[in-house]
């Protein structure tokens, strides 16, 4: 009897944030589709009550169905049957409730049967899904790969596979194999054009593929014989009704166990090429892994509010020394940062997936009309920032998301050690965020060039010129100090320019900017909404401290000193 | 073959979840303090009629309900899952209703519905438990009723085929169309709203709750989509006569109600140990606590 919409009213909050109204006019093309569809929206208010009542059901069906399957799919995972994979009967059942509520393509246009909804609700329907069960959301999530097909494929897949997800049928997409999983450069899978058949033959293997099963997978495949590297490489869609492939195993995880990780056979599977070859891994999986992080991020942060819940609920009625334990200061300072930090990554991930669908949906909007210039200057400002936000929360979002994993089981003692309490679960499941579709280490490596040349920076100085709650002004100085003592060690940093140095400091200054870009988040939600003025206070003197410390040791650091750290 | 299906649905205050302020201190139940709910086996009984739809492509299912004008949420709820239509049968003169004249009105407003395959309804509401609203709208219809169903098999040929969840087992037995059935908290649950169907409908309304509307364009949707229009109907719609509706129609008195407060008088502590539990069962087995 949970509604996981109803009963976190943050979600609203980012729901309804004033860019809302611009995006979603965009989204709508200024609610023309009122006309030609009975369930399109007519004006903003319309849509967000749409999209409301929408998130009511998810939020239901997580807290009714989704969250109670979760410790029973957790113990029972999925089985490969004739090598295909046969899901836990609890992932099965809650599979069949999202499609029967419709909640497939959630993000699609219209024209192929989806609901042509924000990013911004799609995210948020993730947020909750993951805080029931983060193994689920893997299934479910990966809808998103449809945008890729969207994006990049011909008007005539577009017409084939498109209203096939919408109604329900589950994606994959199949990138890693044994020899390469962060440098995908080195893929394998070969994929043969037959003149006589006129289409693609895909052989090789792949592995750790999440949903290797699922009815439509987009393989990266290298279709360039001889070529060693990423421009030999092309993306293909492979149809499971076609046959072809096969799962050989499913991996034993620690955690998110309902999700099946495959590996996976492919002798002679027909495939039909997705855009232009070549463009593969350039193109197509870099938008494919923008995409699969932002969900990753959401996975971080519902599994965040989930660990958070779970110590809240325990620390209230835990009672040691005559009282609750949540009296006690050392308990309620992890709760409280705890919930600092659960409110700061969705402050993040709801900006970064702002940002994402707006230059999304502006360059939707420019291949059916040509852009005015400030529209087309606007899609480079937003895509820029999604680019340098989309590191940011996956990275940080994951790893606060394993520190609140860690606290909730921290909280609940040796009770928490024990397989009888969800935190268990949660601490195992948390622990893939910050390594799959991109390790934190990478995350970094995508952020930092948004710290040497500045997008950062601006950022900062944006939110400082945004208008706050008066009484907010003496947390907001405290930002603009971390500010001036980021800016100098990234100028101290910088210029040695030596590339070595640079990265050993990358994830230190990425994670100063990370603070001090969700502080100014925080006082931004406070000035709309009072409830988030503790985790403005908590937060931003939990970032002071980092900020400070991570100040001092690159202050303290000589380029010499990279000698005592080089292993051998 | 497509099937026109009536589904019996009622609105009720969830006593499920009832909290210390469910009962008025006159023993009466305190409506403004539990929520109104779709009646949980109605739901069941939707989820029959709309997997009849699923197999018989071109079937129609409507709602009906009878109720204050708020139960019209209850027909928004059921085309938010799938159904087609449905009818409010609202009037002062409905008021205060036993099974008896409710079942008597309901019967009206199928005769004005007029043409039919199949009612299905829940096996009782949450509220009353009686269980004797289907039955009695069979008798009045003068049609068979098959109760405790836990799934329509199949209809085919004018002939129902139904899986009957009964104490000490099940049944399958075979009725002829038109029928009433009562469907069982057993049977599968219903699907849930649609993300689609509740965008469509949400402006769905009765003509009572559409005079209330103030935003031009929402008017203007509400004239050009007759889908919107929820039809409301009185005791003179479906020429009911009034002596047997509402209270004037209903036989059954409520002479007190009682607030039972369970609370344990004499508690007994063990430790677990099983030379305990034995004795325990001996006594409970002793005094016809249990076997």
């Amino acid at each position: 009897m949970a509604n996981f919409y109803l009963d976190n009213s943050d979600l609203k909050h980012h729901l309804t944030h004033p860019l809302m109204k611009r995006l979603v006019a965009l989204k709508e093309r200024n609610y023309t589709d009122a006309q030609k569809y009975d369930y399109a929206p007519f004006d903003y208010e319309d849509a967000i009550d749409s999209y409301e009542k929408v998130l009511e059901i998810a939020g239901e069906i997580c807290g009714d169905i989704v969250a109670p399957n979760a410790e029973d799919v957790d113990h029972e995972g999925p089985h490969v049957i004739d090598g295909h994979v046969q899901y836990a009967a609890g992932t099965q059942k809650n599979l069949d409730a999202l499609v029967k509520a419709g909640l497939m393509g959630i993000s699609l246009p219209r024209r192929y049967n989806g609901l042509n909804f924000s990013l911004v609700p799609y995210i948020m329907a993730a947020d909750m899904v993951s805080r029931a069960d983060a193994g689920f959301v893997n299934i479910w999530g990966l809808q998103d790969c449809a945008e890729t097909i969207y994006e990049f494929a011909s008007e005539e897949q577009k017409q084939r596979y498109l209203p096939r997800v919408c109604a329900g049928e589950t994606m994959a997409m199949d990138l890693t194999e044994p020899d390469a999983g962060s440098d995908l450069q080195a893929v394998m899978l070969k994929a043969t054009y037959s003149e006589k058949d006129g289409c693609w033959y895909l052989n090789g293997v792949k592995r750790f593929i999440t949903n290797g099963d699922g009815h439509i997978a987009l393989v990266l495949a290298r279709s360039e014989e001889g070529t060693k590297d990423g421009r030999g490489l092309s993306m293909f869609i492979y149809d499971k009704n076609n046959g072809g492939v096969t799962v050989r195993r499913i991996e034993n995880k620690m955690g998110i166990k309902g999700s099946p990780t495959c590996e996976l056979v492919f002798r002679n599977a027909k495939a039909e090429l997705c855009g232009d070859r070549k463009m593969g891994l350039i193109k197509y999986v870099m938008a494919l892994m923008n995409g699969a992080r932002l969900g990753i991020a959401a996975q971080s942060v519902g599994v965040s509010e989930a660990a958070y819940r779970e110590a809240l609920s325990y620390a209230q009625e835990r009672r040691q020394f005559g009282k609750a334990i949540i009296e006690f200061p050392a308990v309620y300072e992890m709760l409280s940062l705890m919930k600092a930090k659960l409110d700061a990554s969705r402050s993040l991930l709801y900006e970064t997936t702002r940002f994402v669908d707006m230059y999304k949906t502006l360059e939707d909007i420019s291949k059916e009309s040509k852009l005015e210039k400030e529209e087309r200057a606007e899609m480079k400002m937003y895509q820029k920032q999604a680019d340098a936000f989309t590191p940011l929360a996956k990275g940080m979002g994951s790893e606060f998301c394993n520190q609140n994993a860690y606290d909730c089981v921290q909280i609940h003692g040796g009770s928490g050690f024990m397989k009888d309490y969800a935190c268990e679960r949660i601490y195992r499941d948390a622990r893939i965020t910050s390594i799959y579709e991109g390790t934190t280490q990478l995350q970094v490596v995508a952020a930092i060039r948004h710290v040497t040349t500045g997008t950062y920076l601006n950022m900062m100085k944006f939110y400082e010129s945004q208008e706050i709650s008066s009484d907010l002004i003496p947390l907001r100085n405290r930002l603009k100090t971390m500010t001036e003592i980021y800016e100098k060690i990234v100028t101290k940093v910088t210029e040695t320019k030596d590339p070595e140095y640079i990265d050993f400091h990358a994830r230190r200054m990425v994670e100063m900017a990370g603070h001090i870009i969700m502080g100014h988040l925080l006082l931004l939600d406070t000035t709309r909404c009072d409830s988030f003025r503790t985790s403005a206070e908590v937060y931003i003197h939990y970032g002071e401290s980092e900020v400070t410390k991570n100040a001092k040791f690159i202050d303290q650091f000589d380029i010499e000193d990279l000698e005592f750290y080089r292993m051998k | 073959m497509s099937l026109k299906i009536i589904v019996l649905a009622k609105q009720v205050p969830d006593t499920r979840n009832v909290g210390k302020d469910a009962m008025k201190a006159d023993g009466t139940v305190n409506r403004a303090a539990l929520p109104a709910i779709f009646n949980p086996e109605d739901l069941n009984a939707l989820e029959q009629a709309l997997q009849l739809k699923d197999q018989h492509p071109g079937s129609t299912v409507s709602l009906l309900t009878m109720g204050p004008p708020r139960a019209a949420e209850i027909l928004r709820e059921g085309l938010f899952r799938g159904a087609d239509g449905g009818v409010l049968l609202t009037d002062r003169a409905f008021a205060g209703a036993d099974t008896l004249a409710t079942s008597y009105a309901l019967a009206c407003a199928v005769r004005k519905i007029g043409e039919y395959d199949i009612i299905i309804g829940g096996r009782q509401a949450i509220d009353g438990d009686t269980a004797q609203v289907g039955p009695q709208v069979a008798e009045k219809l003068h049609i068979p009723q098959v109760t405790y169903a836990e799934k329509i098999i199949k209809i085919e040929n004018g002939k129902a085929t139904i899986k009957r969840r009964l104490e000490r087992g099940i049944e399958i037995v075979e009725a002829k169309t038109p029928l009433v059935v009562t469907v069982n908290g057993s049977a599968d649950e219903c699907r849930p709203r649609n993300a689609k169907l509740v965008q469509k409908y949400k402006y769905a309304k009765t003509v009572s709750e559409s005079q209330n509307q103030d935003n031009d364009y929402l008017g203007s949707i509400l004239d050009s989509r007759p889908y919107l229009k929820l039809n409301e109907w009185s005791v003179v719609d479906v020429d009911a006569d009034l002596q047997q509706v509402g209270l004037s129609g209903s036989p059954t008195k409520v002479k007190s109600i009682e607030n039972v407060v369970f609370q344990a008088k004499e508690s007994k502590r063990l430790t677990g140990a099983d030379v305990e539990i034995d004795d325990l069962m001996k006594e409970l087995i002793a005094n016809h606590t249990i076997g």
